[in-house]
């Protein structure tokens, strides 16, 4: 009996009844049911809708007065299939849906896709779509973060922080409705390139940016990273060391934070990485304080990235020259009936891709994001799978929250930036 | 120790004082609640309520129009009686200290001598701490009473910090009471015509204003209601009219303690550098700087994190008490040497 039917048979055996039975593993651990304590422990669950749980998270905690001896996180309450819708569709209309994975690292889903493909084609991107890419994901990574810091700033207490952050993420966003007319989930990256390329005045409006946020970031270590206060909450609590995050397939910000320095930028460039100069933040306890200061550390260094990638923009295409795979300009189509045939075969079955598989990693916001594609010839992927960071980090916060407190683990959360709909896709 | 009563007001003059002094400190209230929303929004670079009324001002009122319409819903498993007494516990006790403060001295209405206050008790500090010690139970028992895991971490927490930043604040006001030697409010402040008490009485000044932040569940202390973890705490299950009675609670200490720091510390109706206006102009005085003090509580829930829960513990018990009871006792010591 092979192991398809094997699947199918318990999915069939489950009792829809009986609360599902899926879960064939009791929620609470076994040690938890001998649990030796002095006290009995209460059992409460935080989420699925709970202020600091970041989207519809489920935490089933043990508590022993405010302390937690165990903690089970469950997960799925947002899940929406977009890895199998994505079977359903040509490639180029992949893009949107898995755009929609990790809602604050769009560009990051795309270009983890995007990658993959062209790889498949063996499609070379022009050096000036490969630097607009590294600008827009740059930004996005400031964007991200900057959502980061104003919700965990407010998990701890520091209202103000939400504003002045979603104030920085704004312009952020202007940056981005500038270039392709949207706030978010853009669709700027295609296979190839980026879709168009970037609008007069755009230069100078990131450069303005560029000129802003670290000042903005300033003033943010201002009010948190010298608050007393801020201080006793982050340092020393809740760190696992380095060993344990890679056993749990860590990556990101998480795993720097234990002084690891890996970073798919450096370690295995993509998309021109190798041409800019920049530095890996990397912290020594691999606490929340760590946590924090990498981040903080990564929005001065993207924005070192973006000035670069202005300075040394190439002159050029923004996007490849393959008729096969990219859409002709739009003025051709009037003149040439070639481009009116090409153009009309890709947007009605989209640009078959070679049969084959591949893994295409990059380093986004809150670790390595990989997807996963395989090709079986026609202009449909048969497989796509996301490796989103936030869903593999998640799996480190029972080992770093146990035996801390309540309060805590809101922290730890925050700090492990997790986005739901990137973790259950 | 006793406060000097050398009159007695006639009944009709206690009546029309007590409802003068209720009315004006309850109006503050809603005023706290909106400057609250407007400034938060100013320092959060937003404008805050601006639809309902010229500049936003009816937004309390509408607030509370919109919380007391709503239906007085309980647990099925709360204890009933707890459940709905404990609110109006809460109130109760806030609004009680404001018979205490002092808004002027003894002056001449209507040929009757009158005292700017609503009484004067000669155990006024012993007085207000009874009060605190009801406005405990009010948090403790609407957490008990909802019977809800959160309302009740919400209620032990509330337990907890009361009572431990209790006997701070308590002990901060014993280096007062031996300088003023009283324990008189009105006598407190009389005292302090010549100096302020908060130069003499700076450590306790600072241990009052941080345990009146605790007190009062104010942020960064606000752990009782610990938005982010317990999501309201003790206040989780109530809706409605009721914890429209809680939030008024939280803000009726809030400028309870403003007043309490402007009468220990900040020389009540007294003006600095000799300044000696009329004495209608004593309780504007009173309230200028109480207002000053409630601006603070603002800026310090705008600009704080919040503490975590054994931090708060550690620092009331292992920092601010040996602070206190050194205070009173250097205080004691200098003021035995110096009489």
């Amino acid at each position: 009996m092979s192991n398809v039917s094997e699947y199918r048979r318990a999915e069939q055996a489950v009792d829809v009844a009986e609360g599902g039975g899926i879960t064939t593993q009791p929620l609470i651990s076994q040690e938890m049911t001998e649990w030796g304590g002095d006290q009995e422990l209460l059992s409460i669950n935080l989420g699925p809708h709970h202020p600091a749980t970041h989207g519809v998270l489920r935490l089933l905690t043990q508590l022993e007065g405010e302390v937690i001896r165990d903690i089970k996180p469950i997960i799925g309450y947002v899940h929406t299939g977009i890895e199998k819708t994505a079977e359903q569709k040509p490639y180029w209309k992949v893009i949107p849906v898995i755009e929609r994975m990790d809602y604050l690292a769009y560009y990051f889903n795309a270009m983890a896709f995007c990658g993959a493909v062209e790889t498949l084609l063996e499609l070379e991107v022009p050096k000036r779509a490969q630097y607009l890419r590294v600008i827009h994901m740059e930004l996005n990574r400031i964007m991200s973060h900057m959502v980061w810091l104003g919700t965990s700033a407010l998990d701890v207490g520091a209202m103000s922080m939400l504003f002045y952050c979603f104030r920085e993420r704004d312009n952020i966003l202007d940056i981005f409705e500038m270039s392709s007319g949207q706030r978010m989930h853009t669709r700027y990256f295609q296979v190839g390139g980026v879709m168009e390329d970037i609008p007069k005045g755009f230069e100078e409006k990131v450069r303005a940016f560029c000129r802003r946020m670290p000042k903005a970031a300033d003033d943010f270590q201002a009010l948190l990273s010298k608050n007393e206060i801020f201080l006793h909450r982050m340092r020393n609590v809740t760190p696992l060391d380095e060993k344990t995050l890679l056993e749990l397939g860590v990556t990101g910000p998480l795993l720097r934070a234990a002084g690891n320095p890996w970073d798919l930028r450096k370690a295995q460039p993509y998309s021109s990485y190798e041409d800019f100069d920049f530095k890996i933040p990397v912290g020594t306890k691999g606490d929340n304080w760590d946590r924090y200061a990498v981040r903080i550390a990564e929005i001065y260094e993207s924005v070192k990235i973006i000035e670069q990638a202005l300075d040394g923009l190439p002159e050029g295409p923004h996007i490849a020259d393959d008729r096969k795979v990219v859409l002709p300009p739009r003025h051709e189509l009037a003149t040439s009936m070639e481009a009116l045939i090409h153009h009309f075969k890709l947007v009605t079955e989209g640009f078959r891709v070679p049969p084959g598989e591949v893994y295409y990693p990059i380093e986004g916001p809150r670790g390595e994001y990989g997807c996963f594609v395989r090709s079986d010839g026609s202009s449909k992927p048969a497989r796509v799978h996301m490796r989103d960071p936030s869903f593999v980090n998640l799996q480190a916060l029972a080992p770093m929250v146990r035996d801390s407190y309540l309060a805590d683990l809101i922290a730890t959360l925050a700090m492990l930036d997790p986005i739901l709909g990137g973790i259950d896709r | 120790m006793f406060a000097d009563v050398f009159f007695v007001e006639p009944w009709w003059m206690q009546l029309i004082k007590s409802l003068v002094i209720f009315l004006v400190v309850f109006n503050l209230v809603p005023i706290t609640l909106l400057a609250e929303r407007k400034l938060l929004g100013r320092f959060q670079a937003r404008y805050g309520p601006n639809r309902v009324g010229p500049y936003g001002a009816m937004q309390p009122l509408a607030d509370i129009g919109k919380l007391l319409g709503k239906q007085q819903f309980a647990p099925r498993h709360a204890q009933h009686f707890l459940y709905v007494i404990a609110p109006c516990l809460s109130v109760i006790a806030a609004a009680g200290v404001i018979a205490l403060i002092p808004f002027g001295p003894t002056v001449d209405i209507f040929g009757t001598e009158t005292g700017l206050y609503g009484i004067d008790v000669s155990i006024g500090i012993l007085f207000l701490f009874a009060l605190g010690a009801v406005s405990f139970y009010g948090l403790m028992l609407g957490g008990w009473a909802s019977t809800n895991k959160y309302s009740f971490l919400g209620a032990m927490r509330a337990a907890a910090q009361l009572i431990s930043y209790e006997a701070a604040q308590g002990l901060a006001l014993v280096g007062v009471v031996i300088t003023a030697g009283s324990l008189s409010l009105v006598d407190i402040v009389e005292a302090q015509a010549g100096m302020w008490y908060f130069i003499p009485q700076f450590v306790g000044f600072i241990i009052f204003l941080i345990a009146g932040f605790a007190e009062s569940n104010r942020p960064p202390f606000a752990l009782p209601e610990g938005e982010a973890e317990i999501i309201g705490g003790y206040a989780t299950e109530y809706g409605g009219g009721r914890f429209a009675n809680y939030y008024m609670a939280e803000y009726l200490e809030v400028v309870v303690i403003s007043f309490l720091t402007v009468t220990l510390f900040f020389g009540g109706w007294h003006l600095p550098f000799g300044i000696d206006p009329p004495h209608w102009v004593d309780p504007i005085v009173v309230i200028v700087k109480a207002i000053f003090f409630i601006f603070f509580f603002i800026w310090i829930r705008a600009t704080l994190p919040a503490l975590r829960y054994d931090q708060l513990m550690s620092f009331g018990w292992k920092v601010l008490l040996p602070l206190a009871m050194l205070n009173t006792l250097v205080t004691a010591v200098l003021v035995v040497t110096l009489n």
